[in-house]
């Protein structure tokens, strides 16, 4: 095929120049907060361990936790262990049959992200309540 | 009986890999199983937070507490594996680096799952 041009029809817009529908980004959200939750085990799997083996190893996790590089891991974790969640309640809804209209489906992806950042800023405020403001 | 195979997949002699969609259903089990798990999981931490050794110790070794933690660290590591081997089986397609990665998944995740359960074992046994 000596000489076939490139099609001068429209193509389609590749993804750096789409502008994102909520849905996709919550699709790809998932895979990424399922990703970082996966790395996220070794934080609680540490944390188990150290309160396991001793005082010493509880107090070595404790001083990493409450660092404020510690506090960003545990936030985000929170964050995306809920986000998760929720997101996989709104997959479990599709799997069932049900919410794929247009309008279900931007306020399931609304509910999901609203949800885990509503949840997430309010288990922080439960979680500094609780602690008495100390820390 | 009829045969239903086409004459290139008798060829190839390539069947189905066996295992159909359990993966897929084991994805949804371990997913609606993880939703009360997952909110026991975050209040067994939200009332651990800003305990001394001995009262986080206490609690993580109270039975319900520790039943708890072991379903959801059981169900959770094994939602991640399956899960992060669809991520690794969509985006590596070399056969050598795709097996080595899915292997390294199952191992990291058998490990943690094992250690975090040893954990709470050796909490609750004291041993």
């Amino acid at each position: 095929m000596a000489g076939s041009k490139a099609p001068t029809r429209p193509l389609s817009p590749h993804m750096q120049i789409y502008r994102w529908p909520l849905p996709m980004a919550m699709s790809i959200l998932h895979r990424i907060t399922g990703g970082g939750l996966y790395v996220g085990t070794l934080v609680m799997a540490w944390w188990l361990i150290a309160t396991a083996s001793g005082p010493n190893a509880y107090a070595t996790f404790g001083a990493f936790i409450n660092s404020w590089f510690g506090q960003l891991i545990l936030f985000g974790y929170t964050w995306a262990l809920l986000h998760h969640m929720l997101g996989g309640i709104r997959h479990l809804i599709w799997d069932a049959g049900y919410g794929f209209s247009q309008s279900e489906r931007e306020w399931l992806s609304l509910a999901t992200v609203v949800g885990s950042i509503g949840l997430t800023v309010l288990l922080w405020v439960i979680g500094y309540l609780s602690m008495g403001g100390s820390q | 009986m009829t045969e239903h195979r086409t004459p290139l997949a008798r060829v190839r002699g390539l069947g189905s890999a066996k295992s159909g969609t359990t993966h897929f259903w084991h994805q949804r089990l371990t997913s609606v199983a993880g939703v009360p798990l997952t909110i026991a999981f975050v209040l067994i931490v939200v009332a651990l937070l800003g305990r001394n050794h001995a009262a986080a110790q206490q609690i993580l070794a109270s039975p319900l507490v520790a039943i708890v933690m072991l379903l959801f660290i059981g169900s959770t590591t094994y939602h991640m594996c399956i899960g992060m081997q669809v991520i690794i089986e969509d985006y590596v397609h070399d056969e050598i680096p795709k097996l080595t990665l899915i292997m390294l998944n199952i191992f990291f995740s058998v490990a943690v799952a094992l250690a975090s359960a040893y954990a709470i074992f050796k909490l609750s046994f004291g041993v």
